[in-house]
C-alpha cells in the first residue's frame, strides 16, 4: 500500500513451494508464455480483436451448450472473440507493467542515488519530495491525473511512473548511504575520480540488483493498478483490448450469467500478478539479503 | 517533545502543498482548466465567460493562491451534476464510506488476526502454508475482481446476496470481504511476524520457564504486546480504505466517495473529482501525522531520531 510504515508489512516469508529445487519453475513459465502470447500476438490470436460479428455475441465457451470450436473462449457483447482479446490483452498488460516499472525505476534509481551520494540539501529536498509523495493514495491520485490528462497507453505508463518511482527512490538511497563507507567509493575519491564518474561507475552497478528486485515486484502492482484504472474507464482506452476494461465490459453481462466476461480476464490478471509477486520474492531472497526485510 | 511535533507538523505541511501545487499544475499544463470547468457542450463564449469568472486570464501566482485560500475554506466549487457544493457532497457520502471501511476493518481483524497467530504458533506446518496462500491470493487478486466474481456466484447463481446498492447488513457483506481481503493478508502477516518476534523474546522465555501452560502464554503474555503494531497498522489502514475503496465500490455501487469520485469522471464533473482526490490525501497526510505523534508520545526514543 501506501507509504514507509507499510512497507514493513511484506516481512519475509518463505517462498512458497511453487518450485521445483530453488527456482520458481511455474511463475516463470507463466510469465514467459504471457510474454510468447504478447510478442506473437497476431500469429496466434484466431481473429481481430477489435472487430466482432454482431450476430455472434454472447457464444459461451467451446464446452458449455452453445458454443463451438469457431470461439474457444466464446464471445462478448460486440461478438468479439474473447480468446484473441485476452492475448492482445496480454501485450497492453506486458507493454504497459514493464515500460511502467522500467520509467518508475529509472526516476527512482537516479533520484535515489543522487539523494545518497549528494547529501545535504540535494537529499533533503528529494527524501522531502519523496515523503510527500508516498503520503498521497496512489490509486486515487492516478484515477485523478487519468481523468486529466485523458486516456491514453502513453499516459497511463507515465502517469504510473509518476505514481510509483518514490518506493524506488527510498530504498535505493538507503543502499547508497551505506555504499558510500565502502573502500572502493573511498579508493575511487582518492584516485580523483569526480562524483559523477563515482555514481555511475562504481554506486550504481551496486545498486541495480535491489532496483531490479523492486521493479518484480512492483509489476504486480503496476498491472493491478492499470487494470482498475481501465476497469473504471481512464485506463486503455477501447476498442483496444486491455484485461481491465474487458472486466467493465463483462460487467454488463454478468447479471444474465455470461460468467466467462468476468472470470477469464480476472484469471489472466491474477495468474500474471501472482507470477510476477512469486519471482520478485524468490529473487529478493537470492539477489538482495539487505532486501529481506522490506 | 515540542520540537518533534512542530517538524513533524512541517513535513505535513510540506506533503498538503506538494498535493496541492501536482493538482494545481496538472490541471493547468495537461490542458485548458476552462475546458474542465464548464459543462460539456459550452459555447466558446460560456468558455470565455468561465475564463473570465474563475480569473483564469490572470498569472499562475495569483490563481494559486485564489486557489489554496478556497480550499483551506473548505469550498470547493460546485457540483456541475448534483447542483450543490461538492463539500457538502462529500460529506454526505462519507459515513457510507467510513461503514464499509469499518465493516472491511472487522472482518480483515477477524481473519488476519487469528490465522496470524496460528501461523505463528504453529510456523512451517500445515496451518502456516494455508495461511501464506491466503495471504498471497489477498496480495495478488484485484479487489473489484473478486467482488465481480462474488457477485457472478452470490448473486447470480445462488441468489443469496443483493448485487448492488446499500441499505441492509446483507448489502455490505460482499463489498467488505472484497475490500478486506487485502488487508486481512497484510494484518495476518503483521501479526505472524510480531507474534514471533514477541514469542522470541526473553519474557515469554521466562513465562514458560516459570512452567506456565502455553495456551496461556500465547494467549496473556504474547498475544497483547504482538497486537500493538497490527492495530496501529490497522487504524492507518482504515483511512486508506476509504481511500482505496474507488473500485469495490464502484462494483457494488456503494455510495460512498469512492463511487462519488467515480461519478465525477462519468459526468465529467471536473470539482468533484478534483475535491475527492485532496480531501482523500489530506485525510492521509493528517493521520500520519497523528500516529506519528501518538508513537512519539508513547516511545521517547522516536522523538530523538534525526
Amino acid at each position: 500500500m501506501n507509504g514507509s510504515r507499510t512497507a514493513t508489512l511484506t516481512t519475509s516469508w518463505r517462498v512458497p513451494s511453487l518450485r521445483i529445487g530453488d527456482f520458481p519453475i511455474i511463475p516463470t513459465a507463466i510469465l514467459v508464455g504471457i510474454a510468447l502470447l504478447a510478442i506473437f500476438a497476431e500469429v496466434i490470436a484466431p481473429y481481430n480483436p477489435e472487430v466482432g460479428v454482431l450476430g455472434d455475441r454472447f457464444r459461451p465457451p467451446f464446452w458449455q451448450a452453445g458454443g463451438s470450436d469457431a470461439h474457444l473462449l466464446g464471445t462478448d457483447h460486440l461478438g468479439r472473440d474473447v480468446l484473441s482479446r485476452l492475448i492482445f490483452g496480454a501485450r497492453v498488460s506486458m507493454v504497459v507493467g514493464f515500460t511502467a516499472v522500467i520509467v518508475a525505476g529509472i526516476l527512482g534509481t537516479v533520484l535515489g542515488i543522487l539523494s545518497g551520494y549528494m547529501g545535504s540539501w540535494v537529499d533533503q529536498v528529494i527524501m522531502r519530495v519523496t515523503d510527500a509523495w508516498l503520503a498521497i493514495p496512489a490509486l486515487t491520485y492516478a484515477i485523478f491525473l487519468a481523468a486529466v490528462v485523458g486516456p491514453s497507453e502513453m499516459n497511463i505508463v507515465l502517469i504510473l511512473a509518476l505514481v510509483y518511482w518514490t518506493r524506488y527512490a527510498r530504498v535505493i538511497r538507503g543502499e547508497v548511504l551505506s555504499l558510500k563507507e565502502r573502500d572502493f567509493v573511498r579508493l575511487a575519491i582518492v584516485a580523483g575520480c569526480s562524483k559523477r564518474t563515482i555514481m555511475r561507475k562504481h554506486i550504481l552497478p551496486n545498486v541495480l540488483n535491489s532496483a531490479i528486485v523492486l521493479g518484480t515486484l512492483m509489476l504486480g502492482v503496476v498491472i493491478v493498478t492499470e487494470a482498475a484504472l481501465s476497469f473504471l474507464g481512464v485506463g486503455v482506452p477501447p476498442p483496444k483490448p486491455a484485461w481491465g476494461s474487458m472486466l467493465a465490459d463483462g460487467k454488463k453481462g454478468m447479471m444474465a450469467g455470461y460468467w466467462w466476461l468476468t472470470v477469464l480476464p480476472g484469471c489472466c490478471i491474477m495468474l500474471m500478478v501472482l507470477s510476477a509477486n512469486l519471482l520478485g520474492d524468490w529473487l529478493r531472497v537470492k539477489l538482495d539479503p539487505q532486501l529481506r526485510q522490506l | 517533545m515540542k520540537r518533534f511535533i512542530i517538524r513533524r507538523l512541517g513535513y505535513s505541511l510540506v506533503s498538503l502543498f506538494l498535493l496541492s501545487l501536482t493538482i494545481f499544475f496538472f490541471v493547468r499544463v495537461t490542458g485548458d482548466p476552462a475546458v474542465l470547468l464548464v459543462e460539456p457542450g459550452a459555447s466558446q463564449a460560456d468558455l470565455d465567460a468561465m475564463r473570465h469568472q474563475f480569473g483564469l486570464d490572470r498569472s499562475l501566482l495569483v490563481q494559486y493562491w485564489d486557489f489554496i485560500t478556497h480550499l483551506v475554506r473548505g469550498d470547493f466549487g460546485q457540483s456541475f451534476y448534483y447542483r450543490t457544493p461538492v463539500f457538502d457532497l462529500y460529506l454526505s457520502r462519507l459515513p457510507n464510506s467510513l461503514l464499509l471501511a469499518v465493516a472491511a476493518m472487522a472482518f480483515s481483524l477477524l481473519i488476519g488476526i487469528p490465522t496470524g497467530i496460528i501461523a505463528a504458533v504453529k510456523v512451517n506446518r500445515w496451518w502456516d502454508s494455508a495461511g501464506k496462500v491466503f495471504a498471497l491470493l489477498g496480495l495478488s487478486l484485484p479487489s473489484f475482481w473478486i467482488g465481480l466474481v462474488m457477485i457472478l456466484f452470490f448473486s447470480v447463481y445462488l441468489g443469496w446476496l443483493p448485487s448492488s446498492g446499500s441499505g441492509t447488513p446483507l448489502h455490505i457483506i460482499m463489498p467488505a470481504f472484497a475490500l478486506g481481503w487485502y488487508f486481512a493478508a497484510a494484518h495476518m502477516r503483521l501479526t505472524r511476524s510480531s507474534m514471533l518476534d514477541v514469542l522470541g523474546s526473553e519474557y515469554v522465555k521466562l513465562a514458560r520457564l516459570k512452567g506456565l501452560p502455553e495456551a496461556l502464554v500465547i494467549t496473556k503474555h504474547a498475544f497483547k504486546n504482538a497486537l500493538i503494531p497490527v492495530l496501529t497498522l490497522a487504524g492507518i489502514n482504515l483511512v486508506i480504505m476509504v481511500n482505496v475503496a474507488v473500485v469495490v465500490e464502484t462494483v457494488f455501487a456503494w455510495p460512498g466517495v469512492g463511487r462519488l469520485l467515480y461519478e465525477g469522471i462519468q459526468f465529467r464533473d471536473f470539482p468533484v473529482v478534483q475535491a475527492t482526490v485532496i480531501l482523500g490525501g489530506a485525510m492521509i497526510v493528517v493521520v500520519n501525522l497523528l500516529v506519528d505523534v501518538l508513537y512519539a508520545v508513547i516511545d521517547p526514543r522516536i522523538r530523538y531520531e534525526r
